[in-house]
């Protein structure tokens, strides 16, 4: 890939970092430069929304996972773990506060601002709630909830629309207070329309999955081109980062290669990665010519495959649309026909589904969704278990041995009805 | 019955796990229906109105072994999901027509997803409570949610559920509330006389019948209580925090009682004094439903509590019931309680309220170190407190 003749391998990494540094520079000297800073979760994020205020935003997660891939997420783990949390909760949180506590020193180095706004998206995931009010506590800060319910009957419901619109209305109350700035609907307008450019391309991305080969890894290269889409979305220099990334695929796609030397398997993957051991396990499913064409973790923060996109022409109601269906606000039922459609929409052979203990929100009814992929649609589901911050719980030779069984099973199955 | 001979015979319908009392009333009832409410605070008042019985599926207590349920749930949830899955594969869970599970944590959630996936034939709905406790527009949701759920009862039975139905309903469960607050009343002013045991097990047979035979054996039992000879001990005034979902085994409220603790007050059953005070229908019901549950309910590890902190809540139910000490006790896995216990043992520490934090399981067998523990934690309140 290094040849002369691409001239674009490599961007949509290197980009991405440059972006992320230069974002992780501007939160650092927010209150330096008279912004205010607002914490808040990745899943149905409304950062158009806080933009228009001028908010710097900070994510946890995106800190929590960093940490993971950095290796640091053991020790601050074991920071949280001192001071009373328990063992069997949740690792993303236990690494935050873990940071914290060590002095708020984020994964690059930078100083992390103290809040000014804790702004809770309850999208999905309850423990965002206890997150959130062990934050409040140790920043003294006060906490809004932006109330999403979730998903139950199947359907976006116009009721549950109208609910979070109304709770965005009072929020603007909340941050104009903050902020010193009006609420302006023309200035999110702007801004929806730079976060509608950057999805389309976004979800281009996501569908050259379904060539073959594929010129992309929906899950281990996702998790880095999809760092923009959630933290920078509605800036300009998301959907250049976008534009350019799409060089990239598209340069693979003309030269027919893809992540992997040579594409043997096509998967979709469930469940977010295991960040301190992610190359790791990237390299137990590459050995095998594994290609992830699809996942559902690229789309915890938001979901565009069925034509979703903010809208410039309703923004706010755009916005709790975008809340109301992101992959953590799905219901058990629709996440698992959405995996099924996934095997087919991208050819793929088999459903690897990575079930880790801190997330009890992806956790809980995947192995009954694998029950539902061998029994209902004879797809081959592998479900195994580690973790997406806590070191201690991936177990590389267990794992490896669960794998290379599925794989041999997979290669053997092939061989017999070749 | 004595007193005593009540409480045993309660306990032995609480245990067993096959839900007699259902069979009884569907017996009774030709055609009824009835709802299964999981933990913690469900409106039992609609299924009332509706005519139907709505019953506490709350796990099984470590009465079964998990046998089926491990293929669908993974080792690090707690029991009681499990156990209740268990139940359903075990067809023990059959006669009942509906379930509702509700926001309090993302594993009752997604279970209820595992149970309509299993159990098609079952009508399976899930509340979403609200948690922006200072927006106006969430009591219009909530109104929402509850009319769709009474909706979903409605297509059971066939026939509308009328306001005066809801009212009524509404005065039933108020009356009920009133003599559940009673029995903690008496166990706050002379917890010699009732134990936590006691207590929970009348608590505890109200989830199984209808709400009326609950109310009349409240009102039978209480007057009872002050007549029995029974003398104050030199014990700590206890209470218990984080037991508000799984059900903690019996034996480990009895532990607690003979290591020298009243407990004074705790988070058992939260269901049946979830409001402070009587639900007012002055108008539309439902509307009364959601506003109580947003500005009149109890502190709760599963309801956000606004700009409030829970702490501030948490004090003050210490304070005022002159409670000496805190056992925090959370089933294993319950991130709802785990995560609260850090900021709320900060502030014991802040407040210099002494504390002892365990975790229970619904299988737990051997009560020796907790009991060791709890002595220990009895004699430092006594003696240095």
């Amino acid at each position: 890939m290094t040849e002369d003749k691409f001239k674009y391998q490599g961007v949509g990494r290197e980009y991405q970092k440059e972006l992320l540094t230069a974002w992780y520079d501007r939160v650092q000297s927010a209150h330096d430069n008279g912004r205010k800073v607002a914490y808040l979760f990745v899943p149905g994020n409304i950062a158009e929304f806080l933009r228009v205020f001028d908010f710097e935003l900070v994510f946890p997660e995106v800190n929590a996972l960093q940490c993971g891939v950095r290796k640091t997420s053991g020790n601050l783990i074991l920071k949280a773990e001192d001071v009373g949390y328990s063992p069997d909760v949740c690792g993303y949180v236990k690494n935050d506060i873990g940071m914290m506590l060590a002095g708020n020193i984020g994964p690059s180095g930078h100083q992390m601002p103290k809040p000014d706004l804790l702004l809770c998206t309850y999208c999905g995931c309850t423990t965002f709630i206890k997150w959130f009010e062990a934050l409040a506590h140790y920043y003294d800060v006060p906490l809004v909830m932006l109330d999403v319910p979730y998903l139950r009957s199947g359907t976006l419901e116009a009721e549950d629309r109208q609910y979070i619109v109304a709770q965005l209305m009072e929020l603007a109350g909340v941050c104009e207070k903050i902020t010193g700035k009006k609420y302006d609907h023309d200035k999110l307008v702007e801004i929806t329309k730079h976060s509608a450019e950057a999805e389309d391309l976004w979800v281009q991305i996501l569908h050259s999955a379904k060539h073959r080969p594929s010129p992309f890894d929906s899950y281990f290269e996702a998790v880095f081109f999809m760092a923009p889409i959630y933290v920078l979305r509605g800036l300009p220099e998301c959907t250049s980062y976008y534009r350019e990334a799409m060089k990239e695929i598209q340069e693979r796609i003309d030269h027919g290669i893809g992540p992997i030397p040579e594409e043997k398997f096509r998967v979709v993957i469930e469940g977010p990665p295991p960040w301190p051991h992610f190359r790791s396990f990237w390299e137990l499913l590459k050995k095998w010519g594994v290609c992830a064409v699809a996942s559902s973790y690229s789309k915890v923060g938001g979901f565009w495959d069925h034509g979703f996109r903010h809208d410039p022409s309703r923004p706010l109601e755009s916005i709790a649309d975008y809340c109301l269906t992101c992959y953590t606000n799905l219901n058990l039922a629709m996440r698992t026909d959405l995996l099924h459609n996934y095997v087919e929409e991208y050819s793929a052979d088999a459903i690897i589904i990575h079930s880790v203990k801190s997330c009890r929100s992806f956790s809980v009814g995947q192995a009954d969704m694998r029950e539902q992929f061998i029994r209902k649609w004879d797809i081959p589901t592998l479900l195994i278990e580690s973790d997406l911050a806590d070191p201690r719980y991936f177990q590389v030779a267990q794992l490896r041995n669960r794998i290379d069984a599925f794989f041999e099973s997979l290669e053997h199955k092939r061989l017999v009805n070749a | 019955m004595t007193f005593d001979e009540q409480i045993e015979h309660y306990r032995q319908i609480i245990d067993d796990v096959t839900f007699p009392t259902v069979k009884e009333w569907k017996a009774k009832h030709q055609g009824g229906k009835v709802v299964g409410m999981f933990p913690v605070y469900t409106p039992y008042e609609l299924p009332h109105a509706a005519g139907m019985l709505p019953v506490g599926v709350l796990g099984a207590g470590g009465r079964i072994e998990i046998d089926h349920a491990d293929s669908r749930i993974q080792s690090f949830v707690c029991s009681i999901a499990r156990s209740t899955l268990e139940l359903g594969l075990r067809d023990m869970v059959k006669d009942f027509d509906a379930l509702w599970f509700t926001s309090i944590c993302d594993v009752a959630r997604n279970l209820s997803g595992v149970w309509q996936s299993n159990f098609p034939h079952q009508q399976v709905s899930y509340i979403h409570f609200p948690q922006n406790m200072t927006s106006p527009a969430a009591a219009i949701h909530y109104r929402t949610e509850l009319k769709k759920l009474l909706g979903n009862l409605e297509s059971l039975t066939g026939k509308k559920v009328s306001d005066a139905d809801l009212a009524a309903s509404i005065n039933t469960y108020n009356r009920n509330r009133e003599l559940c607050s009673q029995l903690y009343a008496v166990k706050r002013t002379t917890p010699w006389l009732l134990a936590t045991y006691e207590a929970y097990v009348l608590l505890r047979i109200g989830t199984l019948i209808p709400v009326e035979e609950h109310t009349r054996i409240l009102e039978e039992v209480i007057p009872q209580i002050g007549l029995r000879a029974r003398q104050p001990r030199d014990y700590v005034r206890v209470m218990i925090e984080g037991s508000f979902c799984e059900q903690p085994p019996l034996e480990l409220l009895q532990v607690l009682e003979d290591a020298g603790c009243y407990i004074v007050d705790d988070d058992l059953l939260m269901h049946t004094r979830w409001f402070h005070s009587n639900v007012e229908v002055n108008g539309d019901p439902l509307m009364a439903l959601a506003q109580n549950y947003i500005g009149n309910s109890t502190y709760s590890s599963v309801r956000h509590y606004g700009n409030k902190p829970r702490k501030e809540e948490f004090v003050k139910k210490i304070r005022s019931g002159n409670i000496d000490g805190v056992i925090f006790s959370a089933p294993k896995f319950c991130e709802p309680a785990l995560l609260d216990y850090v900021v709320l043992k900060d502030e014991c520490e802040k407040q210099g309220i002494a504390y002892l934090a365990f975790e229970y399981e619904e299988k737990m067998g051997v009560f020796e170190s907790i009991r060791t523990q709890v002595e220990t934690f009895v004699e430092s309140v006594m003696f240095f407190s």
